[in-house]
């Protein structure tokens, strides 16, 4: 009744029982922490402290702080939201849409996948809260009644749309990630030794005892949390790419952006699962659980997505040339070999050219040639939206106002803030929750367990 | 599940999945109850083996997220055409209807937005899960590798003893309920 495919390479490596998975994976927890964790963590926060700075220094002053200039008034900021926003989607795709298509191996890897959905969304959120200048007036992109007569939001408005997206996504994909963890935070509860730690996976865990009922519940709402998150990511990056699609700038008024967008999100978000678990397995040493299956997969679906982009900006190009519109056809003359002609080809070289080495088996398969990669996607995806913001509005209508924009240090400052933020929060979870799914895992022990499947294999199915 | 509290219960722990499975269709087919099994994850199969109904949690979702449908149809309505009707961008607001396609994004996200939420809220309450509940397994080491089997106690103690004995409980525990 277990019986899996011999084709298929076990998921779970070594003589693994339910016993061993329960301590490998409550073992971070209940460890100290590696000097390699205080160390990241230390700059991590430091990092995020310098951004704390140069926010308050922008909401202080205002956003003349920054490089933005008459021309180009919309920079690093949006570029940003849109990087952390597009890193989210991978989380959702692998607890989502693997689940979907019944995908054994992302079990080993969604919890991690989707607190890197809900840090990254978080950073993302940021963005648009500070870019509006002034902060404290937020609350007005809320539907809600006002002091203005009945002076309403505006909903044909995409960035209206943003917010209901962002919004629902973030809160979405956290119940979604806390659903799942409650059995999870159960058994770290229930073998606790020291009373306080006892005590807070108390609360963490709701009482969770693993009824039967309870678990025919579980299954099932994670069965319809899926399908609705699956469109719901889809309708995430889409509505991102509404904000620039829907305007009439040329570069930017592009039917092809929100497919285009959705493949470049799972693209870099891919890219930044691999950089965080190849730290994870090995810090934690979960090699076991996290193996060359699992990177070899994610691979796969960053050389896919990869090229997918890569159809996008080529199709583009075409578009362009072909709509016969002069402008249309001057801003990606523009992208590929004006003033920011070195932006485009890092672009071009980072997310078009580097993922096709992933059609080398020996090459996916390699663990620090996967790591170089991934971060060489998340520099690309970055340039891919500075490319589009930037160099489609520096040089506008009028050339005598045509402009660069330069960053100033609180541009930079943001930026590196919010990574040290994105760490500060994803260290603090590898420390304090469970990082792999266990209980999930456990149920595919017996088909995907190395040892089990051995044991298939010489005695016959049963 | 009600009935159980009157009569004494036998609780057994067992080790596997599979036999923990077979164990309840064997005891069932002769006659017993199984009340509960509380176990570190999924068993596929089980429910059904115990005889339990399939939960109505999707349903329920599905009406959730009309009412979410519903609440957003109502909400572009009454701020876009009836409360104050704007010309933006010369998209049509005549009437609802004509502006919809622009409203279609926040009409997803709503419904997905209430039937997600809705439905996690009724997951935790039919559960009884809340914040700093009392662990709800009375035995630790059934969210690690054990499962455990609560059987109602009706007839001598000793057939069912031997019986969960059969089936290869690890430890046998008569309570009183």
């Amino acid at each position: 009744m277990h019986y899996e495919s011999p084709v298929r390479n076990s998921l779970i490596l070594g003589d693994k029982s339910y016993k061993d998975i329960t301590n490998d994976i409550a073992k971070p927890v209940e460890s100290k922490a590696p000097r390699a964790w205080w160390i990241a963590f230390s700059t991590a926060f430091v990092m995020f402290l310098w951004g704390i700075g140069c926010i308050l220094y922008t909401i202080g002053t205002g956003i003349g702080v920054w490089g933005l200039n008459k021309t180009v008034d919309w920079a690093w900021d949006i570029t940003n939201f849109v990087w952390w926003v597009g890193i989210g989607h991978a989380g959702t795709l692998i607890s989502a849409v693997l689940l979907l298509f019944r995908q054994k191996w992302r079990m080993a890897i969604n919890r991690s996948a989707e607190a890197m959905t809900i840090f990254s969304v978080i950073q993302a959120g940021l963005f648009p809260l500070i870019h509006m200048g002034r902060i404290w007036m937020a609350y007005w992109v809320m539907p809600i009644p006002n002091q203005f007569g009945s002076l309403w939001v505006n909903f044909n408005s995409p960035l209206l749309w943003d917010v209901f997206a962002i919004s629902t996504y973030l809160t979405v994909s956290t119940v979604f990630w806390y659903v799942g963890l409650i059995p999870d935070f159960a058994m770290i509860r229930d073998r606790a030794i020291n009373p306080v730690q006892k005590h807070i996976y108390k609360i963490l865990s709701f009482g969770w005892g693993g009824k039967a009922k309870h678990w025919q519940r579980f299954e099932e709402v994670s069965l319809v949390l899926a399908g609705l998150a699956t469109p719901l990511v889809l309708s995430v990056h889409t509505i991102v790419s509404f904000d620039f699609a829907t305007s009439v700038i040329p570069g930017w008024h592009t039917t092809i952006f929100p497919p285009y967008f959705v493949a470049g999100a799972i693209f870099s978000g891919f890219a930044m699962v691999q950089t965080l678990l190849l730290i994870v397995r090995k810090i934690f040493k979960m090699e076991d659980y996290i193996n060359i299956e699992h990177i070899e997969m994610m691979n796969i679906v960053i050389m896919v997505t990869g090229s997918i982009v890569g159809v996008a900006y080529i199709t583009e190009l075409f578009i362009a040339w072909y709509s016969g519109v002069e402008y249309e056809q001057y801003a990606f003359l523009n992208r590929a070999t004006g003033p920011y002609w070195w932006a485009y080809w890092a672009m071009m070289t980072c997310n078009v050219f580097s993922p096709q080495f992933m059609w080398s088996k020996k090459l996916r398969t390699n663990l620090i040639f996967t790591f170089v990669i991934s971060i060489v996607v998340n520099i690309g995806m970055w340039f891919e939206r500075f490319v589009i913001i930037v160099t489609s509005i520096h040089r506008d209508y009028l050339p005598s106002s045509w402009s660069m924009f330069s960053p100033t240090f609180v541009d930079i400052g943001i930026y590196i803030g919010t990574i040290g933020f994105f760490f500060v929060l994803f260290l603090l979870y590898a420390r304090t929750f469970p990082v792999i799914a266990q209980a999930e895992l456990k149920t595919i022990l017996k088909s995907s367990g190395e040892n089990f499947k051995k044991h298939h294999d010489e005695h016959g199915a049963h | 599940m009600g009935h159980t509290k009157h009569n004494p219960i036998v609780r057994a722990l067992f080790n596997d999945d599979d036999v923990v499975l077979d164990a309840v269709k064997d005891l069932r087919s002769s006659g017993y109850h199984i009340s509960e099994v509380y176990s570190p994850f999924p068993i596929h199969g089980l429910d059904e083996a115990m005889g339990l109904k399939r939960t109505r949690l999707s349903t329920a979702a599905f009406f959730y997220g009309l009412a979410g449908l519903f609440f957003a149809s109502w909400l572009t309505y009454y701020t876009m055409t009836a409360d104050w009707p704007q010309n933006i961008g010369g998209k049509p607001n005549a009437y609802w209807f004509l502006n919809m396609p622009a409203f279609v994004p926040v009409m997803f996200e709503l419904t997905v937005f209430f039937a997600a939420h809705l439905m996690c809220w009724s997951y935790f309450a039919v559960n009884k899960l809340y914040p700093g509940a009392k662990a709800q397994n009375p035995d630790p080491r059934t969210t690690d590798d054990h499962f455990l089997m609560e059987v109602e106690l009706e007839g001598k103690e000793t057939d069912l003893t031997k019986k969960l004995q059969e089936l290869g409980a690890l430890e046998i525990l008569k309570v009183e309920a």
